[in-house]
């Protein structure tokens, strides 16, 4: 019994209003499917069910797209670029002043802690409407040409690690350059999204700009398919993305995609300790290490690693794991039971590949989806564990001598998407991000987000980046 | 009781905005302001040297927390200017009327254009170094990068015509990359300046970071542009003969004079004003095992 | 570890882990963030009150100030005797005597400042006298401060040393070391500064005189927090922390605890490890304690000044 108990803080979900059933956001008016049915959205951490959701079929689809299209040719391409600006200006400010009921209704669908969707999620998404509105009367000094024009209809798939900032990421580039959208949220997450249809209503955007289809993989192979589509934007799995991939050399669709990663966290001996263990911890354990940039595995500089596991497992024992909704939870649910699954199989594979289990005591409660944070202690580059994303708070603990020998076993992975790297020598930094072959290293820091900042992938862990100046790249005819 | 009356107004007084604050010229002067047609408009502030002095003063003070703010702060900061610049569209659209006899079509236009104008200018906070700066390929193991860095307090004279929109232009780019200004407003026509001062002090924009004086340019120009501690001089409001004083004046510290042929003020402008006002600092870094 | 000269005192200090300022102020303000209610707020409450090192350290004290705060020390709050005592009052060492008198038989500590405070400016002699004379006037607790200006110059031997001496001359009062942190400047030389100090015998290590801005700080109590927890780990003696100067709220004062339940441990959440250098911050716990019983936002009328 600890000394000083956090009484629960619950977060009141009374401001967020979820509707019982919701229909499909269409030429700016919500409406019902023709070929589609309805199904059900959940709360991961209770099982509770939120609400019902219309899983478009593809007349449904092909409905957005032909109202992306008429709002594409009819107002949204030949509106003045600082006009367009101002709806995307009027979005951001929309979204700060809702922010807390949109944290609420994320933590809710996602199984996130409110903190990180209050405190990460919802400001992001906020300022990367922001940031983006700023870019659409400034396309001449992008570096794209004195004229760049826009694609034309984007088709957008996002996952459900991050619902409403994956959702910003792809419609506020796409917006300031001229295009219009038809946005397909996850399964398991799709109410952030709704609301954000209301938002574009709230902010009085021209009709059929923004178009959202909720619905499994069929509505977005639809979507991604339909021949009225100029774009594709996906996030997600490597193993969709390169269906997704296939289907655009064959119809020449240009595409983005961000997909999967099994980062690096290299922990060098001259690291600042206490510093580097709240960077691992962060890297693999924020958001339930349901993240493509996770730094999921732990290559630490042999010398030093029994006292960063030591500072490690005892920060661990600090996790708190529960309802979402607790203002003082750490770690959320897991969004599905076929997630948990997932990551129950694969560190069950670690066990028998001969690593050690490691997790602090914990209260798990008995509805919902629940892992406790977990360390692998001895995993190398063979094991599989090493290797597989499993998308999960499992940390694979790995120990490298050398530098030569860390930039090594960090590369040595079909992934390519992001590294940390930690050391008070700045020469080492510089020297190790300049041979790292991932598209964002993050040296004594990480999972550090930003719409000024570019992220995307090497390799396997997809093309093109979101954010900054290169994110408009993506969504210009350049 | 009252009776058939009309309704006496309370008339607004026109003071000095430094270091987030109004005050009267310590000279304790006054000038009249007349519309277009040679009425009495009000009394506005006739400012001194020494309010010049003390403007710039407050500048340099709230330089470090204004260019140390993230440039997203200080667009969220330049879009709520914006925001309140809207909701005070009537009275400004009303004085800009008055004040160049403009019909109320072209005055709303103008004023639309200025608050639009305010808009762009927020969206290149965060981008500014983006399209600036650069990471640059030297030839050896050395990280290099250039980054675009706010040159410091900017005295800026605003032009004579268009009180608002011109106004408006040269001020929000000196600010939007972290820049501190002392203004002052058009000889003529001030009035829109100070209210714009009004809307500056109740949107979240630290004191000090815009001071406005208003009085007579030939009087208080020359000591901003000789001042030893001021960065850069925008002379848009002087014409040629002063412009030329001004410039000779400026080289004894060598500031940044800004110079340009300004001609329509409606139309989007160019870089060049933000980026007379950036210093480019870049840094080299081994980089090695 | 006995190292005593300077090189090897610079070695062992100068070989800790750094600090990374920007991770070390995130990991502070996310423990800012944690959010305590009810019952766990009135429990935070009683504790920080008695960890109160309730002070006055003015030119312009004299000994009705002094018996003032005492009074106020052993009942903080008349209307409600249930409020606990603090921990300790802390006044000057010509003082020390009327403070000694006014708690006695209380359990209140007397903490007498001494060694030059708060500049520490002057010889080691007239230093250890200060330090006598409080000892001498009966108080059992004392707080020096360190040397920062041999501290920055690099004299790590005379600044452990003094503390050596200061602690000898204690006798069986326990001894804080104020490090100044506003003027070390760095959270590495907060490191060094609180490794130094435990290492020369320091039974507390405090943060400021309260005199200097910024005076304490989350994060820096963060980095001393740390420290005592690996100094306790390394060489298996426990040293307290004291945050001192600016500490106001009770928001404030719950946030230090959450910060020691994180950082140190359980086990520095008690008055014997753990204390605040305040004053007004007293009369803001004891508002909180009341609306938390009456449920109405009070008022400064209906609590005494010390």
């Amino acid at each position: 019994m600890p000394k000083f108990e956090y009484a629960p803080a619950p977060e009141s979900r009374s401001i967020a209003s979820i509707a019982e059933s919701y229909g499909l956001f269409i030429d700016g008016k919500f409406t019902d499917t023709v070929d589609g049915r309805m199904f059900k959205t959940i709360s991961p951490a209770s099982e509770e069910v939120l609400a019902e959701v219309t899983e478009a079929g593809p007349a449904d689809v092909d409905r957005a797209v032909t109202a992306a299209r008429r709002a594409y040719e009819g107002t949204w391409a030949a509106m003045p670029p600082a006009q367009r600006s101002k709806y995307l200006f009027r979005i951001a400010r929309i979204i700060s002043e809702r922010a807390r009921e949109l944290a609420v209704l994320e933590s809710l669908d996602n199984g996130k802690p409110i903190r990180e969707s209050r405190d990460v999620d919802i400001p992001l998404v906020a300022a990367h409407f922001f940031y983006y509105a700023g870019w659409a009367d400034k396309l001449e000094y992008a570096g794209y040409g004195p004229s760049p024009k826009p694609l034309g209809v984007a088709g957008q798939v996002i996952p459900w690690n991050f619902p409403m900032l994956m959702l910003a990421w792809k419609i506020a580039p796409a917006l300031a350059c001229g295009n219009t959208v038809v946005l397909k949220p996850a399964e398991t997450t799709p109410l952030t999204a709704l609301a954000f249809a209301e938002i574009c209503q709230q902010a009085d955007l021209p009709p059929g700009v923004v178009n959202i289809v909720t619905g499994a993989g069929d509505t977005g192979r639809a979507l991604v398919e339909h021949p009225g589509i100029d774009k594709v934007a996906f996030t997600g799995s490597t193993e969709v993305g390169k269906q997704i991939a296939k289907a655009c050399a064959l119809s020449r669709k240009k595409n983005t995609l961000e997909l999967g990663g099994k980062a690096a966290n290299i922990v060098f001996d001259d690291a600042p300790v206490d510093q580097a263990v709240e960077g691992i911890v962060n890297g693999i354990f924020f958001n339930q290490g349901h993240v493509c940039c996770a730094g999921s595995r732990l290559l630490v500089q042999e010398s030093i690693e029994p006292t960063v596991i030591d500072a490690l497992k005892r920060r661990m024992t600090q996790l708190r794991i529960g309802d979402p909704l607790d203002k003082n939870t750490d770690i959320g649910a897991i969004n599905s039971a076929a997630q948990l699954a997932k990551i129950r199989e694969l560190s069950k594979v670690g066990e028998e590949e001969g690593a050690a289990r490691w997790s602090p005591q914990c209260t798990l409660p008995a509805h919902g989806f629940w892992f406790p944070p977990t360390i692998f202690t001895g995993v190398s580059q063979a094991h599989r564990i090493a290797r597989e994303e499993i998308f999960g708070p499992v940390l694979s603990v790995l120990t490298f001598r050398t530098p030569e020998e860390a930039i090594q076993k960090a590369n040595n992975t079909p992934y390519g998407l992001s590294a940390g790297v930690w050391t008070e020598k700045g020469s080492l930094i510089l020297w190790m991000a300049a041979r790292l072959r991932a598209g964002v290293v993050w040296a004594n820091t990480f999972n550090r987000f930003d719409p000024a900042s570019p992220f995307g992938g090497y390799k396997e862990s997809g093309y093109g980046r979101e954010g900054g100046r290169h994110g408009l790249e993506a969504y210009l005819d350049a | 009781m009252p009776d058939s009356g009309a309704r006496i107004a309370v008339r607004k007084t026109y003071k000095l905005y430094i270091g987030g604050a109004f005050p009267r010229s310590e000279s304790g002067r006054s000038y009249v302001v007349t519309d277009h047609r040679g009425g009495f408009l009000a009394n506005a502030a006739l400012a001194s040297r020494k309010d010049a002095r003390d403007a710039v003063a407050a500048a340099r003070k709230a330089l470090p927390g204004w260019s140390g703010a993230t440039a997203y702060n200080r667009g969220q900061v330049l879009y709520r200017v914006a925001e309140l610049m809207e909701g005070r569209r009537g009275q400004f659209v009303a004085e800009v009327r008055a004040a160049e006899g403009l019909s109320a079509a072209k005055a709303e236009t103008f004023v639309d254009f200025a608050i639009d104008r305010w808009v762009w200018y927020a969206g290149w906070s965060d981008k500014i170094a983006q399209v600036h700066g650069s990471s640059n390929p030297v030839a050896g193991p050395y990280f290099n990068f250039s980054l675009p860095e706010p040159t410091g307090v900017v005295a800026v004279l605003a032009p004579e015509r268009a009180p608002l929109l011109g106004f408006v232009s040269v001020v929000a780019p000196a600010i939007v990359s972290g820049n501190t200004v002392v203004v002052v407003a058009s000889e003529r026509h001030p009035l829109p300046a100070v209210s714009l001062s009004e809307v500056l002090a109740t949107s979240d924009v630290p004191g000090g970071v815009v001071n406005v004086l208003t009085g007579r340019l030939a009087e208080i120009a020359p000591w901003l542009a000789s001042h030893m501690d001021v960065n850069a001089i925008d002379l848009a409001g002087a014409d040629d003969a002063l412009a030329d004083d001004l410039a000779v004046a400026a080289t004894e510290n060598l500031k940044r004079v800004v110079r340009l042929a300004d001609g329509d003020w409606s139309r989007t402008p160019s870089l060049d004003r933000m980026l007379a006002y950036l210093e480019t600092k870049t840094v080299w870094h081994p980089a090695g095992t | 570890m006995t190292a005593t000269t300077t090189t090897d005192l610079r070695t062992f200090l100068h070989g800790l882990p750094g600090v990374d300022r920007v991770g070390a102020e995130a990991r502070a303000a996310m423990l800012a963030s944690r959010s305590i209610k009810t019952t766990a707020k009135q429990w935070a409450i009683d504790l920080a009150i008695s960890m109160i090192d309730l002070t006055t350290l003015e030119g312009q004290d004299t000994p009705g100030k002094v018996r003032a705060l005492c009074a106020k020390a052993k009942l903080p709050d008349p209307a409600d005797p249930t409020a606990p005592k603090v921990a300790a009052v802390c006044v000057y060492p010509d003082l020390a005597h009327v403070a000694v008198q006014a708690v006695k038989g209380t359990g209140i500590h007397v903490a007498s400042v001494a060694t030059a405070f708060p500049s520490g400016r002057s010889s080691l002699d007239v230093k250890l006298a200060d330090v006598k004379f409080a000892v001498a006037a009966g108080a059992d607790e004392v707080d020096m401060v360190i040397d920062r200006g041999a501290f920055l110059a690099g004299n790590y031997t005379l600044v452990h040393d003094e503390i050596a001496a200061v602690k000898e001359a204690c006798g069986q009062a326990h001894l804080k070391v104020i490090l100044e942190t506003g003027e070390l400047a760095t959270y590495d030389n907060v490191r060094r500064a609180s490794w130094l100090a435990m290492l020369a015998g320091a039974d507390f290590i405090k943060t400021s005189t309260g005199k200097v801005s910024p005076a304490a700080t989350l994060p820096v109590t963060m980095i001393m927090l740390e420290a005592v927890r690996d100094f306790r780990e390394t060489h298996g003696r426990q040293v307290g922390v004291k945050p001192a100067g600016g500490i106001r709220t009770s928001k404030d004062a719950i946030r230090y605890l959450v910060l020691v339940n994180e950082t140190a441990g359980e086990d520095w959440l008690d008055p014997d490890w753990f204390r605040i250098g305040a004053s007004s911050l007293l009369n803001d716990l004891l508002m909180q304690r009341t609306k938390i019983k009456t449920g109405r936002y009070e008022g400064p009328d209906y609590f005494t000044l010390d």
